[in-house]
């Protein structure tokens, strides 16, 4: 039996994920990326080998994706995190046209076709706004854990705007609407509206075709998922396994060159 | 000659010829500097620079000045200073890099820029006024603003002989004249159409020449990258448009790129994908920029950049040397023109050059510094897509400012490009089967 493993280095988070030759997965993990970018990728993969009680001479290939995929540095290639959501979202939800996976600090909003491959994508720029970050940036400020922020903006009633396209200004507008007397739970859910709707700009930007299957750690999030839900009119592919899905695709292009004997497909071995 | 001893005399010498002219010609405009000879401070889009040449101006190009800083990578120092002066960052990076210039006494990284004795521009864009401006305020000089008329729809819908373009050349000849009566008096030169006629000849050569050198990168492999190489060949029809220099430049670039044609020698890269480049150029990281795409076998075969930034020579105008205010005004009014229209009305012209350019993905690049070329390029995108089952992709930087040039971001972008112009392929050959 042949392994496959796809290492999906993060900005935040570094997850890895084994799979067998008939698309099963057989181990996964993750774990806090860190300033250590190399030891992330080596202890993640080794814990997703743990967990599916494989050796490491078991997995013939790994592909690296994610900003850290060059720091895979037992990896034998490198494929970029939106081709690899776009393929791990058509194989956990084969009618995925539209992908939008919410990461640490960048979104994605990728059309992908019926075969998986990706057709157009957008991401935002040069600003963490709309991601994950943001939300990091509001429980600060709020001193909640990120597990509550969710549940506790699904309490809220009545949005309030937050203007900011800045994160960093996001922790002061936060603090001022707290000043105002508005309440936490009203705060919290305007700033997952904030998020929700400048990733739905990203998806209207490649065209919002469905299915939509919703990736990347933010998935975890109830209330995005909710709000996402709600403001583009369907119901968004979720599973347990959203948060993975980037390692996903990235052990799928790992299987594939297994099977094409190594011979060059839809990436390149190395930068 | 042998082959050998062909390809080590011809291939590769427009980069080098390209390079050493471009030494001379800042080493020419730092000893007017020194000299205190004023300069005719002009814009890639019209720069009128056979005729400015009669009054014998040093020639300025602030946007060359502007974007050689940035590839030497000291950008950021002028940026800093115009912004310290109180320019905002939103402002053309181009303005703020020469207005810190002039802030300086006219030091720059590849000399002395004389001080403008007067300034012309064109309404290719808005912000050349503006800019033009600045300087009438700063040394008290004229700044003559050349209005040409725009097409009035997508082509040229107003052609040569039409009478809405006899119109048109009459009203931009009138204010040609009034030009030349502006030189005279800055000058203190007479005017001399005998000059003006033997820089116009250097000009046509140029313009057949640069022509001829984009039409020649319909070969496959590519004879030249449009946005590394291209951009030398850009600079000299440009900084050396109606002069002896720049027309021998073309002759022999024509040649070598002929010769490359023609023996099927390609740029230095083994060519994967032919791509068009659409916008300017990332100067703050410009040869790493360029990298990015040749990694992965990519060479651009053409860019918008370097039809609307050649003055028109683009279009290989000849002037008609025996009627030559008349045919200038013509020349003039066809390229201003035809570099708004790469801006207004760049589709069927990039749809155009897809097929005769053999092109298998096309990249566009806004700018935050240039909302005039950059404005759009969204929509356009999308209606190059609707005519062509071509892949596009679209990542955002400067030309300037290193600030909004996020290197990690773009790479990420591009290799997702190349991925899925790979998959693309792939799947094509599978279904070929």
């Amino acid at each position: 039996m042949a392994y496959a493993a796809g290492v999906d280095v993060g900005s935040t988070q570094t997850k890895a994920v084994i799979i067998d030759e008939a698309r099963r997965i057989v181990g996964r993990a993750l774990a806090e990326t860190g300033a250590n970018v190399m030891r992330a990728a080596e202890t993640t993969f080794q814990a997703a080998l743990h967990a599916g009680d494989l050796s490491e001479e078991a997995v013939e290939f790994v592909v690296g994706t994610g900003y850290g995929r060059y720091k895979v540095t037992f990896g034998n290639a490198q494929v970029t995190e939106i081709s690899c959501h776009a393929r791990g979202a058509a194989l956990l939800f084969p009618n995925t046209r539209t992908v939008l996976d919410m990461g640490g600090q960048d979104t994605k909003a990728i059309r992908v076709s019926s075969t998986g491959e990706v057709v157009d994508f957008c991401m935002n720029d040069k600003c963490a706004a709309g991601t994950g970050r943001f939300l990091g940036a509001a429980a600060v400020a709020l001193d909640l854990p990120l597990a509550e922020l969710g549940p506790t903006a699904l309490r809220g009633e009545r949005a309030v705007k937050i203007s900011t396209t800045c994160t960093v200004f996001a922790e002061s507008e936060v603090l001022s609407w707290l000043g105002k007397g508005k309440k936490i739970e009203d705060i919290l859910l305007g700033v997952h509206e904030s998020i929700a709707g400048r990733s739905i700009g990203l998806l209207r930007r490649v065209g919002v075709e469905p299915e939509v299957t919703f990736t990347g750690g933010v998935t975890k999030n109830r209330a995005m998922v909710e709000i996402l839900n709600r403001r583009l009119g369907v119901v968004v592919n979720v599973s347990e396994e959203s948060h993975f899905l980037g390692a996903l695709g990235a052990a799928l292009f790992a299987l594939d060159r297994i099977h094409a004997g190594r011979a060059p497909q839809g990436a390149r071995e190395s930068a | 000659m042998t082959d050998t001893a062909q390809v080590a005399g011809i291939v590769g010498r427009g980069n080098e010829a390209g390079a050493r002219l471009f030494r001379e010609w800042f080493q020419q405009l730092s000893a007017a500097a020194e000299e205190g000879r004023g300069a005719a401070y002009v814009f890639v889009m019209g720069s009128l620079a056979e005729l400015l040449r009669v009054f014998d101006f040093p020639i300025v190009f602030p946007e060359i000045n502007s974007l050689q800083a940035a590839v030497r990578r000291v950008a950021h120092e002028y940026l800093n200073e115009a912004e310290n002066y109180g320019y905002s960052p939103d402002i053309c990076g181009y303005v703020k890099a020469d207005v810190a210039v002039q802030l300086r006494g006219g030091t720059h990284p590849m000399g002395k820029i004389p001080k403008p004795a007067l300034a012309v521009a064109t309404n290719a864009c808005n912000t050349y006024i503006k800019w033009g401006e600045i300087w009438e305020r700063m040394y008290g000089i004229p700044l003559f603003t050349l209005d040409v008329p725009g097409s009035r729809g997508a082509g040229l819908a107003s052609p040569p002989g039409s009478a809405d373009f006899e119109q048109d050349r009459r009203y931009v000849e009138a204010q040609l004249r009034e030009l030349i009566t502006l030189c005279e008096r800055v000058s203190g030169r007479p005017f001399d159409i005998d000059r003006l006629r033997e820089h116009m000849g250097h000009a046509n050569t140029l313009s057949a020449g640069w022509r001829r050198v984009l039409e020649l990168n319909r070969s496959r492999p590519a004879v030249f990258n449009a946005l590394s190489d291209g951009t030398i060949y850009l600079g000299v029809a440009n900084g050396f448009r109606g002069a002896p220099e720049g027309a021998a430049f073309f002759r022999d670039l024509v040649e070598e790129m002929t010769y490359k044609a023609e023996h099927g020698i390609g740029t230095a890269i083994a060519e994967q994908w032919r791509l068009l480049f659409v916008g300017v150029p990332c100067y703050p990281i410009f040869r790493r920029f360029s990298e990015l795409f040749t990694d992965w076998g990519g060479v651009f075969v053409h860019s918008t950049y370097l039809w609307f930034a050649s003055g028109g020579a683009n279009l290989g105008f000849t002037y008609d040397l025996t009627r030559p205010l008349e045919s200038l005004a013509e020349g003039v009014l066809l390229g201003v023109r035809d570099a708004m229209d790469s801006m207004f009305f760049q589709t069927p012209a990039l749809a155009e050059m897809i097929d005769t350019h053999r092109a298998d993905g096309v990249v566009y690049h806004p700018i935050k510094s240039c909302r005039t070329v950059s404005t759009g390029l969204a929509d356009t995108r999308r209606a190059l897509m609707a005519l062509r089952d071509v892949p596009s992709l679209f990542v955002e930087s400067d030309m300037m400012d290193r600030r909004v040039v996020s290197e990690a971001q773009m790479k990420n972008r591009i290799d997702a490009f190349f991925e899925g112009l790979a998959t693309r392929r792939h799947q094509g050959a599978a279904a070929a089967l």
